[in-house]
């Protein structure tokens, strides 16, 4: 039996390491092809992307684009947990027969396209437009309803995997008000949960095009797309430094998750 | 747990025998007040634009019209849907088959290892940050002056292009939609795989059962709702990506996204105003079917490998 097993890792690991091969060739290719692109007249394009302040005068519309996509995923991320985090801890708490509902309009973004949502968006936004400007901060509403079913089932894993309602007894037993089981019981309880979803929707949003590009605001998407028809080079360069933040962010989430499991 | 947890009864006052029925709803209400503002902004960023969306599909100048959705059986919209679904189709399969490999390949990795960690990130990264950014790195790559295409055509004499600029179309739309595919069936189907528990090999193994006969007759069955789900949810994934094409595309609207688009963007034709809104309906019917199917597996696999 045991020299089976030993054979048989051996065959998958030869396995495993063929099919890595293969794929990593596919899937590094267009990336080396990216670097090579944007290096062809020497690294003038990096630098540039570099030096914030050149970088702002020479495309301005890049620059405009890079603040915004950074001001939503702020905004998008304190709007989501500002909205999430004590309905699902008080929906958990007062009115489990709601649970279902809330978890399905959660869900339900996954189900209705972003190119559809914008369809019916565009009236809505008529009315955010009249009343806050047409500012592209206001794409955090939008955004925020697209994270939804990512940030919701973090936060709902993270509260089931502790006993909300102990907690939250044995605090009012202590006389602690609702706002206070919330912010300092709950809350620390869930911290890493909280934090892998706000970093989910750091890395949605910054990757958003469609919702920003049909209402007519701009983003760090945006602005690559813009720039792609006038400067090839620096918006293929622009394109990996966002794919290679968004991988920095993910695999610093996962190593988030592996303190959670390493702590419990 | 589950039932102490479940009772709605533990926290609320419990009320006396002859409580008044009208405090006990006072006090719900009270509670409901509570999730007020999570209702209140989902109705309207989620649920009106969605009502919109329904009601102006069959919306008209005087009322109640059928003429938006009997629109869509024009050929033109007809054949971008025809397209779509196409595109969908062949990707999600290409992409469960192939991501289906690399998730086993990464299953058989040590489970808190660097490498599944280094590949589960990337794909996270690749699926789901994707659109514009791996249009342009397709352009870098097999671009008219990409890194490929240079390469063949100085080096080996070989012009990929020989046939026509294909990148800027569907065969093009294919390839790139292929790269964002694989990473997602590998992060959907991946749970799957952790599923499976090696005593159900070591107990096929000890009945006598060969590595054939274990992946036909006990893994495949198994993991067939699983990878049959995943297929589904990566066709809806296609179906519904809009960024890669906006980027990519740059003559006509092959696929209804881009149909979509130019019915919000350019002048209306009048008496079609709402053909938008009808194709956006079209497109939220299809994908509700796919992903209702696709729960309905996704319970069938819980069963054994949750």
């Amino acid at each position: 039996m045991a020299g089976l097993r030993a054979r048989r890792a051996r065959r998958q690991s030869a396995f495993r390491w063929a099919v890595l091969a293969v794929m990593g060739v596919f899937f590094l290719l267009p990336l080396a092809a990216m670097l090579e692109f944007t290096t062809r007249g020497g690294g003038g394009t990096w630098s540039l992307l570099a030096d914030w302040p050149r970088l702002s005068e020479t495309y301005p519309d890049l620059a405009e684009g890079i603040v915004a996509s950074l001001g939503q995923a702020l905004l998008t991320a304190l709007l989501m947990l500002a909205l999430l985090v004590p309905t699902a801890i008080w929906v958990r708490l007062r009115l489990p027969g709601l649970r279902p509902l809330v978890e399905f309009i959660c869900l339900l973004p996954l189900t209705i396209p972003a190119i559809v949502l914008v369809v019916g968006l565009a009236p809505v936004y008529a009315w955010v437009t009249y009343f806050l400007g047409g500012s592209s901060l206001t794409l955090t509403f939008a955004y925020t309803i697209l994270v939804l079913p990512y940030a919701y089932r973090s936060i709902d894993a993270g509260l089931s995997a502790i006993d909300v309602r102990t907690l939250a007894e044995a605090a009012r037993g202590l006389g602690a008000g609702w706002f206070t089981v919330m912010a300092r019981v709950v809350l620390p309880n869930i911290r890493s949960a909280v934090l892998s979803a706000a970093f989910l929707t750091v890395a949605l949003v910054l990757g958003e095009f469609t919702i920003a590009s049909l209402l007519n605001r701009t983003n760090l998407q945006v602005a690559i797309n813009l720039l792609g028809k006038s400067s090839a080079t620096m918006s293929v360069a622009v394109s990996l430094a966002a794919l290679i933040l968004a991988f920095l962010l993910l695999l610093l989430l996962t190593l988030f998750g592996d303190r959670r499991k390493a702590s419990r | 747990m589950a039932t102490v947890t479940d009772d709605p009864g533990l926290l609320a006052p419990v009320p006396r025998v002859r409580a008044p029925r009208r405090g006990l709803r006072l006090h719900d209400l009270r509670s409901l007040l509570g999730t007020l503002p999570f209702f209140a902004y989902v109705t309207i960023f989620l649920i009106i634009p969605t009502l919109v969306v329904a009601i102006g599909a069959f919306a008209g100048d005087g009322g109640f019209t059928w003429s938006n959705v009997s629109s869509l059986g024009e050929e033109y919209v007809r054949d971008a849907f025809g397209r779509s679904i196409l595109l969908s189709a062949i990707t999600a399969i290409i992409g469960a088959v192939l991501g289906a490999v690399l998730a086993y390949a990464l299953a058989t990795a040590k489970p808190g290892g660097l490498l599944r960690r280094v590949v589960t990130a990337a794909s996270g990264v690749l699926a789901q940050f994707g659109g514009v950014t791996l249009a342009f790195a397709f352009i870098a790559t097999i671009g008219l002056s990409g890194f490929v295409t240079v390469f063949l055509r100085d080096e080996l004499g070989v012009d990929i292009y020989s046939g026509g600029v294909w990148l800027f179309e569907l065969p093009g739309l294919m390839l790139v939609y292929t790269y964002f595919q694989i990473p997602l069936m590998v992060i959907v189907f991946l749970p799957a795989l952790d599923g499976i528990r090696p005593q159900w090999r070591e107990a096929t193994e000890s009945l006598g059962g060969s590595t054939w006969q274990y992946w036909t007759r006990v893994a495949g069955p198994l993991l067939a709702p699983a990878f049959l789900g995943s297929t589904l949810l990566l066709f809806a994934n296609a179906f519904s990506a809009y960024a890669t094409a906006a980027a990519l595309v740059s003559q006509g609207n092959p696929i209804v996204p881009l149909q979509i688009r130019s019915a919000l963007t350019s002048e209306v034709v009048l008496g079609q105003q709402n053909l938008g809104k009808a194709m956006a309906l079209g497109m939220v019917v299809v994908v509700a079917v796919v992903m209702t199917l696709y729960a309905l597996l996704q319970k069938r696999t819980a069963r054994w490998l949750g």
